[in-house]
């Protein structure tokens, strides 16, 4: 009964994934071990997946949650492609995700759940575990769930309720077998029942049976270590995507002494933004779950007219909807945050999953000549830096900006560096009060901005609408000279932008053979295989886009740096025609849309048969 | 120059510089005259209005009065209205709709806003007709209207909108007449008096497409048989001389020829905080044999939207203290390298 036969190995980077039914806690579970993981010190990346349906048949192939994380002693940028340890809590979850495991990884199964009913559901005509399949892996065999009602056996609780402790089992096994401690999972467990005692008992004693259970296996005979990361001084934290969006809104909202107002429907995945928010009453915010997309945009434009800083977010399906609404707001020219949490599409698509495909919705999906402000997040918490700035663009500029998120980067967690908000940058909201040189539609030079006269100000009473306006008085107008002229103005709106924004600098060297161009929740496949690339000699930089809608100034420059562009996209080219069309660069695609990010290995193959080729 | 007071308001300082461009003769005109007179009265500062519209020939309303004013899309107006009242609960938030706007195209944001009683005041235009895309059939229209897009007749049934307001959860439901500016100037008034949603159906006549929809009730010679006039504590009593008047006979609305022997003491009593009866007096709407009431058909108090989200607001900075940023982004689980 002791570990006194058992080596410790020190390893640099490891991939795991937690995989189970629906209701087995695989993405708690997930989460558990990325809190520890962060706390630990090691660098990070995550990728929970999860089923559309919230209850899909137990046992089923279609009900497979799980939670993918990479964890290193140096900087990585994605959750990682082949697992070294893969947990399967049943044979479905081992059949949906065994292929993706190492040769030589470990799989840990919990034998309780290979009940001939679920080895069916799986499909498998014989138990793997008595055929050939593990051949090439490390096979550990627990029946969890046995082990837990026997750890649990003198508490006063139902069979099943017990069993829902195993996904503990299945976390205190992992925190022996990297050598961690414990302490952050009991203090969440503690905290999260604080009012049933029992449930705290039950889980604390399940996660730690987990944990002996390793030291006393024959089976594993090494643990491993991967030594803390080496981050840039500071304090940190760990941040998923919809959660940074969430703080940029309520930074941004500080930073201009407004107050926030949130108008949405719930949808994937951008229902998070709106349940963060809504814990936050205590800095004024404001959250309205609206009857539908339409009056979710509508009550933000509202309150944006009357004086708020306003957002809405949605995905896909939800944008199609607020399609009008947005119009009104690039005519009438008010401040409007709009997040699109990009999903599968088209239609109801994968709600689930991740895509890139919304970036032609996001540019050119309402009626008219309608020029919207688009950007885009690279990692979980550049949400944070993106959201803060499309706040400061909306309010400093009188414009509304389209904010393209995804999935991967909402549902996704990294350790992040804490900013302290004096810090951040003032943004500047001026309203008007003069009633002397009022007028609705004059504009700024430079931010283009017209004034924002809000309700309730003496004097400046006005009227503003979706019928064409006249430069300067904002009266409607139907004349053909001022339509054209407020058209060419729309744009200009947008185009000056870019004179407020950093020009672009690519990652490597600024010329060379081959340009990466990548744009939102792409990022940390195309860097890791850009970094992947250049140690192995070849000329190969990164370029990664936050500002789409308008380009950085020197965009068209860079391009011409390099001998070939690359543009990999979770769509079937949105990026690449663009960037075609108006640099008149022969731009090449990497192009997936099967609901999963890129691998760093399918990048890479792109461009060594592009540097090579 | 000393603060100009409330009290001096006119008329005229609501009327915009903006041309009228509704039809000669069209019932907007008329409301827009009461709209116009009621204003001044209501104790309200003129920058605090503020008049959100959809789209359609009573959505140009806002254009012609010199308040905030929000021309918006199609249908939407309550929702845009809900984001200004709660950005800024003091203001004085008013919708205009038509029967399209309000009740087709917008029906679900009609009914939500009206369900959660935020403290602002609807007034639909009601003139059973889509005006400004030219004289096609309304969801107010009475089944088999001969329009250009229903050649043969409209095969569906028209919605009866006290009733939909009613069955929405509407904390008060009112209708009036374009052409009865008296009643019209003072349903307005009551309805800004009343803390909650207000809504209001004014029957307006389309005089382009839909002229003398409402002409029984118009009229001279016929409006006093038709017309039956909810006061809050009155008998329902109408007709010229007075001599008919509303009785409850087993769950059914009936007419009673008053006599020596059935008097104005067995005809009902108008109580305006009576749910079942106002849902009784909203079908008598469309009703061949009964009056149309008008008037204030309902009126309940009860808590408003807007003002239970600023004490939740309050609630929470109670609660939690108000918000520390640095400590929100800095969360409990941190490390310091
Ligand atoms: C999205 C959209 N669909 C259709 C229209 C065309 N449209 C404008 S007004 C209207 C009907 C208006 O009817 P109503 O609300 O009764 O107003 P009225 O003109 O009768 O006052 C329609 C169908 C539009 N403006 N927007
Ligand atoms: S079409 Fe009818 S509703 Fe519209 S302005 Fe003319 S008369 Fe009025
Ligand atoms: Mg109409």
């Amino acid at each position: 009964m002791s570990d006194q036969n058992k080596t410790v190995e020190e390893l640099d980077v490891v991939t795991i994934r937690f995989a189970g039914d629906s209701g087995d806690g695989m993405q708690l579970t997930g989460t558990q071990f990325t809190d520890n993981t962060a706390l630990f010190g090691n660098d990070l990346s995550t990728l929970p997946d999860y089923p559309a349906e919230i209850r899909a048949p137990a046992g089923s192939l279609a009900g497979v949650s799980s939670f993918q994380l990479q964890f290193s002693n140096q900087e990585i940028h994605t959750p990682g492609d082949d697992l070294d340890v893969l947990v399967a809590m049943n044979p479905a979850a081992l059949k949906v995700h065994l292929a993706d495991l190492q040769e030589n990884g470990m799989v840990m199964v919990n034998t309780a759940n290979f009940s001939k009913k679920n080895l069916k559901l799986a499909g498998y005509e014989v138990s793997p575990l008595e055929d050939n399949t593990f051949d090439n892996y490390r096979l550990i065999e627990v029946d969890m769930t046995k082990l837990v009602a026997t750890a649990l056996e003198n508490l006063d609780m139902s069979p099943k309720l017990k069993a829902r402790s195993t996904n503990m089992f299945a976390l205190g096994l992992l925190y022996w077998l990297y050598e961690r401690d414990m302490d952050s999972s009991i203090n969440f467990i503690t905290k999260k029942f604080a009012k049933k005692p029992e449930i705290i008992t039950a889980n604390v004693k399940a996660l730690k049976t987990g944990y002996f259970y390793g030291e006393t296996i024959e089976a594993i005979k090494t643990t491993y270590r991967v030594p803390k990361a080496e981050f840039s001084k500071g304090t940190y934290r760990n941040i998923m995507g919809n959660h940074a969006a969430a703080l940029g809104l309520v930074a941004a909202a500080e930073k201009a002494g407004l107050n926030l107002f949130y108008g949405g429907y719930p949808i994937t995945p951008a229902s998070d933004i709106l349940h963060y928010l809504a814990n936050f009453k205590n800095f004024g915010i404001k959250t309205f779950q609206a009857e539908d997309e339409i009056a979710g945009v509508c009550s933000a434009i509202g309150a944006s007219f009357a004086g708020d800083l306003a957002v809405t977010a949605s995905s896909g399906p939800g944008i199609a909807l607020k399609g009008e609404a947005l119009g009104l707001a690039v005519m009438t020219e008010l401040p409007l945050v709009v997040i699109n949490v990009q999903r599968g599409g088209p239609s109801t698509g994968l709600p689930t999953k991740t895509e890139q495909s919304d970036l032609f919705q996001a540019m050119y999906g309402r009626n008219g000549e309608c020029p919207m402000v688009v950007v885009a997040p690279a990692t979980p918490s550049d949400c944070f830096n993106v959201l803060f700035e499309a706040c400061k663009i909306a309010l400093e500029h009188m414009i509304p900006v389209m904010v393209l998120s995804d999935g991967y980067v909402a549902n996704g967690s990294e350790p992040w560096m804490i900013p302290t908000v004096d810090d951040l940058p003032q943004i500047k909201v001026t309203k008007a009060t003069d009633p002397e040189s009022f007028m609705p539609y004059s504009h700024a030079e430079g931010t283009v901005a017209r004034p924002w006269a809000v309700p309730g100000t003496p004097g400046l009473e006005h009227r503003i609408g979706g019928l064409e306006k006249e430069d300067q008085t904002g009266n409607v107008n139907y004349d053909p000279d001022n339509h054209h002229y407020m058209n060419l103005h729309r744009q200009n709106k947008v185009d000056a932008i870019a004179n407020y924004i950093p020009e672009a600098k690519a990652y490597g060297d600024d010329s060379g053979e081959l340009l990466v161009l990548g744009w939102g929740g792409t990022h940390g496949a195309i860097r890791s295989s850009v970094e992947r690339a250049q140690k192995a000699g070849h000329s190969v930089s990164h370029l990664h886009l936050r500002h789409i809608n308008p380009f950085p100034k020197n965009l068209g420059e860079v391009l011409s740096n390099y001998k070939k562009v690359l543009i990999p996209e979770l769509n079937l080219g949105q990026l690449s025609t663009m960037i075609r069309a108006k640099f008149l660069v022969d731009a090449q695609g990497l192009n997936k849309v099967a609901g999963k990010p890129f691998t760093t290995t399918e990048v890479y193959n792109k461009i060594l048969q592009m540097v090579k080729g | 120059m000393a603060e100009v007071l409330e009290t001096t308001l006119t008329r005229k300082d609501f009327v915009s510089d903006q041309e009228v461009r509704w039809c000669p003769g069209c019932g907007d005109y008329a409301i827009l005259a009461a709209v116009q007179k009621v204003f001044p009265e209501l104790g309200v500062k003129k920058e605090n209005f503020l008049i959100v519209s959809g789209i359609g020939c009573s959505s140009r309303f806002p254009y012609y009065m010199d308040t905030y004013g929000f021309h918006s899309i199609h249908g939407r107006a309550p929702a845009f209205a809900s984001g200004a009242k709660l950005a800024n609960p003091d203001l004085s938030v008013w919708i205009v709709t038509g029967d399209g706007d309000g009740m087709s195209i917008g029906g679900n944001h009609l009914i939500h806003v009206l369900r959660r009683n935020l403290d602002l005041n609807i007034l639909m235009f009601n003139n059973r007709i889509y005006g400004l895309t030219k004289g096609q059939y309304s969801p107010t229209s009475e089944l088999g209207k001969v329009t250009k897009s229903t050649p043969m007749g409209s095969l569906d049934h028209p919605f009866n909108p006290p009733s939909l307001a009613l069955g929405s959860g509407a904390t008060f439901v009112a209708r009036t007449i374009d052409r009865e500016l008296k009643h019209m100037a003072s349903i307005i008034k009551e309805s800004h008096s009343h803390k909650g949603g207000s809504f209001v159906e004014i029957y307006q006549n389309c005089n382009i497409f839909n002229d003398g929809a409402f002409a029984d009730m118009t009229e001279k010679e016929t409006k006093m048989e038709t017309q039956l006039i909810l006061e809050q504590g009155q008998p329902m009593i109408f007709g010229k001389d007075k001599d008919k008047g509303i009785v409850l006979i087993g769950s059914q609305l009936t007419v009673l020829q008053l006599s020596e022997d059935r008097n104005v003491d067995d005809v009902l009593v108008h109580n305006s905080g009576d749910k079942n009866m106002a849902r009784l007096l909203a079908g008598m709407t469309y009703n061949g044999d009964l009056p149309t009431p008008i008037g204030v058909l309902y009126k309940e108090e009860r808590a408003t939207y807007d003002e239970m989200m600023t004490a939740q607001l309050q609630s929470a900075i109670d609660s939690k203290g108000p918000g520390d940023l640095d400590a929100l982004i800095k969360g409990s689980n941190t490390w310091t390298v």
